[in-house]
This record gives C-alpha cells, structure tokens and sequence, in this order.
C-alpha cells in the first residue's frame, strides 16, 4: 500500500448492490484478510481512481444502522469509531438503493455525523422508469451537502463519476454533520456529552455511550465521564428512539424536495412471485423440489472433475517417486505431501458447485423467502430461520457453514446453529460411504425402479440431518443462555443474480475452504506419514525378514514389495496405535487396522478409504476403486472366518462416521467463532460418544 | 356519525392485505432496530404475507419489506381506520 492510497471503506444497507459495486470498483484486486482482534473475515481491494490515485478500498458488512444487533454490523461499527491514523478510512463510500432511499439515508445521515468525508452512490438507477422515480440531482447534494452519483454497478454505469467523487471528497477533506443529534431532545444532556472531550463529534460520542464501545485514543477521565451517562439505561434507549424518530423527519423533508414516486408505474413482480414461493404447500414443495434439484446436479457434475483431480495427484505422486532420487524426501513428498494437497482439491468441484447454486439463490432474493417460511420450524429446535443457509452449506463443507452463522444475531442460536451443523453429511464423508455401501448393499432395485444402494445414501443424509434438529432440540432445552432473540428479515425484491457477484461468492467461499482446512489436513497428512513410515526397532527389518522368509519365495516381487508395505503399516507408530485402540472398537466390530484408518481419518474423513488402501496392501500406483474395494472384500475376520466387512461391520461404521468429529478444521474454526475451547471439545466428545454408542448398539443388534 | 372511530389493534391481528398506521403510544415498544428500518409511529403499514405456520409475519412498512415475528408484531400497536 502506497503511502498516498486515498482509505475508502464502502458501507450500505444489506441486497444495495454494495458488492456489485465492490467488484466494479476492485475487478479481481481482492485479497480476504481479518480484521484485527475480531474473526470477521475483511474484505479489501485496490481501485484505480486516476492514472495518478489509488484508493484502498475496504468492504463492510452490510447494516442498516451504525447501531449493530450481530457480530457482522458490529464490524461497522468497530471500522468507523476508530480514531487510528492508520487505519480510520479517509473517505467513506454509502451505497444506497434507489427504491429505499428513505431507509437507506438513516444510515447515510449516521455516517455523516460521524465528520468523515462522505461520498453518497444511489444505486440501480437503471430502475428508475420501471419504478416511476424521479430524482433532482442538483438540489439532493446541496441538501445532503455531500458528493452524490448516480450509478448502476451492475451494468457498470457511473463507476468512473464515484472514482472522481471520491478523489474530490479527499481533497476537499470537509466535512460536517447531516443533522446531528437533536439538541431539542435534551439540550443538557447533549452539552453535558458534548463538553467530554473537544477531539470526537457529538455523535461519535453519543455512539461510544449508546453502544458501549471506545476508540483506544480515548483517556481514562474521559471514557470514566462517559461511562457515568451509561448508568440510565431507560434514557438511553428512549433517546435513541427519539434520535431515529428526528433523523427520519430531516430525511423526509429532504426527500419531499428532491425524490417523487409516481406508484401507478411500479408493476407488481415481487407479489406475484412471492404467492408462490411462500405459499402454506406449494412454497414448501418448491423448497424441497430445488434442494433436491440441487443436490442432484452436485453429484451429477462434480464426478468427472473429481476423477481428473484423483487420477492427477496419483499420477504427479508416481512421476515424483520415479524421477526423483529415492530418499526420505522423496518419500515425504510422494506420500505426504502430493496426497495430502490432492486430499484436499479433491473436494473442490463439490463445493464450488453447492456454493454456485446457494449464491445463486442469495443473489435473487430467493433465499430470504426460505428463511420467512422456517422461521417458525427451525425455532421450535433452537433455531433461526437464518440456520438453513449454514444447513444446507454444511453439506458441502461445515468450515464456510459454520462462518455463515455470522448473520444471526441471538447468541444461543447462532450457538446451536454451530454445534449441529457438522452432523450434515458433508463431501468428506462420501467417499467413505460409497466404498461401504458398494460392499455391503447388494446392488438391486426394489420395487423395480428404486436403486437400494441410492436409497441407503439418501437415508444417511436424511439421518444427518434428522440428528442435527435432535440435537438443536436438546442444546434448546438444556443450554442455560439467555439471549434476546430478535428476527427481522428484509424481503428483497426479486432480481436476476449477477455472474461476476455470484464468481466471487464463489470463488472467495471455495478459497475460505482450500485455507482454512487446507493447512490443517496437510499439516496431519504429514505427521500421519511419519507415523506410518517409522516405528521402534522391529520396523527397519521388516523388509529384511520377509525376503528372507521362506513362505514368501514364490511371490512376485509386486507381491512382495505390498506383503512388505502391509507388515511395515503393522509395526509402524500407527499400527502400534491401532493395535492400542483395538479393544476399545472390538466391540463395535472393528479390528486394529480399521482402528487406524479411525486414526487416520481425524485429519479428515476421507482419509479412512485411502488408509486403508494401504493397510491391505492395494499397490499404491493403482489407485482404483475397484481394487481397494476388492482387497476389502477378501479380508477375512480371523477369529470368525467370516469376511471383515460384512453387514453388520459396514452398517456400524456408516453410523460411526455419520455422527463421530473427525475433522480437526472444523474444531479449529468453531473454536475461532466461539473464542473458547470448551465448544469444540464438547464438540469432539459429545459427538464421540454418540458415534461409539450408536455404532455398539448397531453392531450388536445386527450381529 | 361514527366513522372517525379507531380500533386500536396490534400489527399481528392486521389480516392478510389489511392496512394499518403504527401508532405514537408504541414508540416505547418498537425495538430499535425496527425503528431503523422504517417502522415509525404514523407509518403506514401492511400484512404482505403470514408464514405458513401462522409465524412469521411478512410486512411492508414505509416501503420497506420485513419479515419480523408474531411476538414483535403483537408489541407494536396500529390504528385502523
């Protein structure tokens, strides 16, 4: 960042276009960092404002107010009450949507008293014949007294008149209120406030009081003066109201000059549509029908991409193994590293694709109808209409799901919404389940059409979810926090979505994915591969003794290199894990090496299906399917006789992995959204004990 | 004779496409945050929508479109004409 770089933070009420106006205004120049002291994820880019002028220019969460009710707006908050040179924005950029201007101009005369430069963008102007709206331009900026464009940041027009906008409201660098705060309502009280300290406006003032949050410049006398107006909570909240009650007014005698409606031009889309989708049955019925739709399509697109990516690494692990020389290094790349990444991309095609299509849903309004018809159902466990999103999300992965809880404002729902989200059934678990089922499910239709195999996938899914709402149910009744929960949803009007918006939701979702559990899975891929590849004294000789072991003379030398593998795994640091765990799971009808790929599988889930390739010695530059699922089959119970992976054995893990937290990523992020550990242990045990008993249970009944 | 005769009424028992005016006396009730998104004493206001477990409301107020629930609506008192 040059030295000169004009700060812009770019702030506005929640569906403005305030990201379609990011992305103008940034192109690809975006880069997600985190804002200092807090988890939320801070959104920042660089625009060319002239050939001379860059301005630095940071995304915040949508609001309505400056007052914040959620974690997101109070980001708003935080961002603007700074006093730090370095990082209190220079200019600030209000984005305002021209149908709500009246609404959208509470948080604009909030800004504005704040005495920072202030640049106002009315957006969607495009809109404007439809809707029957008529602004006059001129007399609206010398009203507002600000630097006010016209634009439409979808279809690209006015981006070039903010850019100029803004270099001439740094330059002029004037600032001052919109309305203040009203003396009438209590002149003592405000000189009182006022008389405190001659370096922050009144209404920064009158903020840190109402929201109980100081910028680090303040002295200890003067925030000790501000805390003694705290002490009449009931004046404060009657004087906010009143503070509201009086910005309106001067906004409605503005708005009375500048900005007429003519309603007989508006046509009515958004209540037609709206009789549909949140019809008592048909809204319901559509809901469904698109999850299913959407799910669908997941699968459907993402086997090809996910087969490329597979057949990649393996490759790229072969090439590095036959081309480089053979050594520890080697080793660790080709079997740590070059897996542990693939381990990870793996994954992506899936959840980009769910996240194409809840992005999608967003970006057209569609998805605050959603949130309007579960409301009632989703409190009833806990809950919050706004859980769905991270619901549905979890299916693809929990870490982006369990950062989309940010927007519910009541704690304990936010909280529960947390703690159930990793029991959906997420992209880690598939392939676990895929390889169990083809073994265990015989591959028939019932009633001639409906594929059994299918139907047991869908039942674990269904099973995920279902658990999710017992368990929301039960953290209802027995978790003991009391917080004011508080629903207001706008309903936004119904719009086509936006390919670049909905490339970056995309984009910067997926990138949260790839980081965040990213780092972690390759982190214990690593360490994995050292506990499997050493082990106390018996394990160097290993190779020695079987070569000279007679039994194995017969063998080819492929055999004798997998014989060798397998026996290494057993005597490695892991095989002794496993055998130490081994009658623990005993009862659950696994044995030592599935207790490893248990082991394992902490990592992430996916892992199981790899690690036991290994285990069963399925040479490693033969990474097929059928192979693995062939060793699998032939691998006898030795103290029954009967094969390892029968009925019983295959349905008890399918419940293990269904309810058990093995992703250490998902412990890392619940752990930064709730700042404590306490979380996600009870996370890690809750969901530990409930996937050992329900796997005991299940083992023993069917056995 | 009688026709200037108001019924003081809560947003919640508006029915469906009825209209109302937010009355001065609920100012108090109105959460903040309502209030910010356009829900003043003397705004007109009216049930879009109910949810079809009779929970949320879906309402239009000031020309803002919120859904807010049934025990929020129940504190903000209306006048019908």
């Amino acid at each position: 960042m040059a030295k000169n770089d004009i700060k812009v933070a770019l702030i506005g009420n929640p569906n403005t276009g305030k990201t379609s106006l990011f992305n103008q205004l940034t192109g690809l120049n975006q880069k997600v960092g985190n804002y200092p002291g807090v988890t939320v994820d801070k959104k920042e880019g660089v625009s060319k404002l002239s050939s001379t002028q860059n301005a630095i220019i940071t995304d915040l969460p949508g609001t309505y107010s400056i007052n914040p009710t959620s974690l997101d707006e109070s980001i708003v908050l935080k961002t603007l009450l700074k006093k730090d040179i370095k990082e209190s924005p220079d200019v600030i950029l209000v984005v305002a949507d021209v149908e709500n201007l009246k609404r959208n101009l509470l948080l604009f005369s909030q800004i504005k008293d704040l005495e920072v430069p202030t640049v106002l963008a009315i957006n969607m102007v495009d809109q404007m014949n439809r809707k029957g709206i008529t602004i006059d331009l001129s007399l609206l900026k010398k009203e507002l007294n600000t630097e006010v464009v016209l634009i439409s940041a979808r279809k690209n027009e006015g981006i070039n008149e903010v850019k100029s906008a803004i270099i001439r409201c740094h330059v002029a660098a004037k600032a001052s209120p919109l309305c203040g705060i009203n003396h009438q309502i209590d002149p003592d009280y405000f000189d009182k406030l006022k008389e405190i300290s001659p370096n922050y406006s009144l209404y920064e003032l009158w903020l840190m009081v109402t929201q109980n949050n100081y910028p680090d410049t303040i002295t200890k006398s003067e925030k000790e003066k501000l805390l003694a107006f705290k002490k009449d909570v009931s004046k404060l909240k009657k004087y906010q109201h009143k503070e509201t009650i009086y910005r309106y007014q001067e906004i409605n005698k503005i708005l009375k000059k500048t900005y007429i409606v003519d309603k007989t031009k508006a046509t009515d889309l958004r209540g037609k549509l709206d009789k549909i989708f949140t019809h008592k049955i048909f809204g319901y019925f559509f809901f469904v029908l698109l999850l299913f739709l959407i799910f669908q399509s997941v699968f459907d697109w993402a086997t090809l991409p996910m087969d490329l990516i597979d057949n990649t690494f393996a490759s790229l692990s072969n090439f590095a193994r036959s081309n480089l020389d053979p050594g520890v290094l080697t080793d660790l790349l080709a079997e740590g590293i070059i897996p542990g990444i693939g381990g990870v991309i793996i994954f992506i095609p899936q959840i980009a694709i769910l996240f194409l299509f809840i992005a999608i849903l967003e970006e057209t309004g569609y998805m605050s109808r959603v949130v309007f018809l579960m409301d009632k159902i989703m409190r009833r466990f806990g809950m919050n209409g706004k859980s769905v999103i991270p619901l549905i999300s979890g299916t693809a992965c929990a870490i982006p799901a369990i950062m989309a809880t940010r927007t519910i404002s009541s704690w304990k729902e936010r909280l529960i919404t947390i703690l159930v989200t990793p029991f959906t059934t997420c992209s880690a678990r598939l392939p676990v389940y895929a390889i169990l089922i083809s073994l265990i499910i015989p591959d028939t239709k019932i009633l001639g059409f409906i594929n059994l195999q299918g139907l047991v996938l869908l039942s674990l899914y269904a099973l995920g979810f279902i658990t999710a709402i017992i368990a929301a149910y039960i953290l209802h009744k027995t978790l003991d926090i009391k917080t004011r929960s508080f629903f207001v949803v706008e309903m936004p009007n119904y719009k086509l979505p936006s390919f670049k918006n909905v490339f970056f939701e995309v984009v910067e979702k997926t990138k949260s994915f790839v980081l965040e559990a990213g780092k972690i899975i390759l982190a214990l891929s690593v360490v994995l591969w050292f506990l499997a590849s050493n082990g106390p004294s018996a394990f160097d000789n290993v190779a020695q003794n079987i070569e000279k072991d007679p039994i194995n003379i017969n063998l080819s030398s492929k055999e004798l290199q997998q014989k060798i593998a397998s026996v290494k795994l057993e005597k490695s640091y892991i095989g002794i894990l496993g055998k130490t765990v081994e009658p623990v799971i005993k009862p659950l009808g696994y044995d030592w090496k599935i207790g490893i790929a248990l082991i394992t599988s902490l990592a992430a889930r996916e892992v199981f299906v790899g690690t036991l390739a290994t285990i069963y010695s399925v040479a490693s530059d033969d990474e097929n399917t059928a192979t693995i699922k062939e060793k699998m089959q032939s691998e006898v119970n030795a103290v029954t006789g009967e094969k390892r992976f029968n009925f019983p054995v295959g349905m008890s893990l399918m419940i293990f992995y269904a309810f058990a937290m093995q992703c250490m990523a998902t412990l890392a992020i619940v752990k930064r959204e709730t700042k404590t550990w306490k979380w996600p242990l009870i996370q890690l045990f809750g969901m530990g004990l409930l996937a050992y008993v329900a796997s005991f249970i299940t083992y023993q009944i069917l056995s | 004779m009688f026709s200037k005769i108001k019924i003081l009424n809560t947003i919640a028992s508006l029915l469906i496409g009825e209209i109302g005016y937010v009355s001065e006396e609920s100012l108090e009730s109105i959460p903040l945050k309502l209030l910010e998104m356009g829900c003043l004493p003397g705004a007109e206001v009216e049930l879009v929508q109910i949810a079809p477990l009779k929970d949320p409301l879906y309402i239009c107020v000031n020309g803002s479109h919120l859904a807010i629930r049934k025990e929020t609506a129940a504190m903000i008192q209306i006048l019908k004409s």
